[in-house]
């Protein structure tokens, strides 16, 4: 039952805000109320056994999905440019020394090994390209990989950073 | 102001050419995936700056569907190539 | 006229970010560095870009009050969203199948994945 009204409460805000501005009800007309209700209804109906998976519902604390946002305003942003400028020197030079390591940052729940591997994925010249469920294993694309990390048999996930610990920001957030 | 936002339309149009040659020579099936998934974001950024410099909110909306899509679309061809289907 | 500024200086820089990637699609050797670089670099451009847009429209609303503009703004929020949680996706489902196709990283120093069962 609860992850029915879950969905539910998700896909109805996702209507209210594509329909923002429509009316003045407060934003909006009762006609789009009316329908994104409906709507909200039957995609509930189809879509919770996926959209909630498992008995976990943690993301369902608002607290947590501030600090998501807060997570992706300034840590991530700040990831995000300074791998850009990475990359794009790279590009320029041509001064590439790729290879495929592997890295465990110890995360167990689905949705924080979702949002680590999308981190990853975009920040700091890396690319996830296999992730183990059970073992919580990350074997990552590294575009330029430091000569102490070729020995390593698992690397640390702290020396993938620069500026802040993205794992603990995503522990913190989704576990 | 309007003529920043063609000028800007134009030069993701010829990202989308440079991106469409990789598309054309790609070696492998997996480099033509790449290219077609730059083409697409390119695309998805160009539709937006449309709809900014003709001012019609439409076009943005169109954008976000065509984001999901594509992404629909690479990854069912993510999963052909990767012997899934 | 500040404003008109602050756009054009970050369209410049999303429309940078943008050609840089391309270039590195076209300039890298093997599959995995090209997804490094149209991942990373396109996404980049696509954020910048629409702060650029966001700020017009924030500005065109501030200026005349109708309620359109900050609509425009704020589906290109949406879009944004959109487009960066199904880039890395996106990415990640590539780089997967390439390696399941049998597609090795040809310049390597080193190669973790190797002999890891990775039919699940």
């Amino acid at each position: 039952m609860i992850r029915y009204i879950l969905t539910f409460i998700c896909a109805f805000c996702t209507y209210l805000v594509l329909t923002a501005g429509s009316g003045d009800i407060w934003l909006w007309s009762a006609f789009e109320i009316v329908t994104g209700l409906i709507i909200a209804f039957v995609v509930s109906l189809a879509s919770a056994k996926w959209f909630c998976r498992g008995a976990d519902y943690r993301m369902a604390n608002p607290l947590r999905w501030a600090l998501l946002g807060l997570y992706i305003c300034i840590p991530f942003f700040l990831e995000l440019i300074r791998a850009n400028i990475d990359v794009a020197i790279r590009i320029i030079t041509g001064n590439i020394n790729p290879g495929i390591v592997k890295v465990n940052p110890g995360l167990t729940t689905g949705f924080g090994q979702l949002l680590f591997a999308n981190s990853i994925t975009l920040t700091p010249g890396t690319l996830t390209l296999e992730a183990d469920e059970k073992t919580g294993d990350f074997y990552i694309h590294m575009l330029s990989v430091p000569r102490e990390m070729v020995k390593q048999k698992t690397a640390d996930a702290a020396d993938l950073f620069s500026f802040f610990k993205i794992h603990e920001w995503v522990r913190r957030i989704a576990e | 102001m309007t003529e920043i936002w063609v000028v800007a339309l134009g030069l993701l149009l010829l990202f989308v050419i440079l991106a469409m040659v990789r598309l054309w020579l790609g070696p492998t099936a997996p480099d033509r995936v790449v290219a077609l998934d730059a083409v697409n974001t390119i695309t998805v950024c160009g539709i937006i700056v449309f709809g900014v410099a003709f001012n019609e909110t439409v076009y943005v909306d169109v954008a976000i569907v065509y984001a999901l899509l594509s992404f629909v679309g690479t990854l069912w061809l993510a999963k052909y190539i990767g012997g899934d289907l | 006229m500040v404003a008109e500024f602050i756009v054009t200086i970050f369209l410049g820089l999303g429309l940078l970010a943008v050609g840089l990637g391309v270039v590195g699609i076209l300039r890298f050797p093997d599959v995995y560095t090209r997804l490094h670089a149209e991942t990373k670099m396109t996404t980049c451009g696509a954020i910048f870009i629409c702060i650029a847009v966001v700020i017009t429209e924030i500005g065109a609303y501030l200026a005349s009050g109708e309620m359109q503009y900050a609509v425009l703004g704020l589906h290109t929020v949406l879009a944004l969203a959109a487009l960066v949680f199904t880039n890395a996706i996106g990415a990640h489902a590539i780089g997967r199948a390439a390696y399941r196709a049998g597609v090795r990283p040809d310049p390597a120093v080193v190669d973790r994945m190797k002999g890891v069962n990775t039919d699940d």
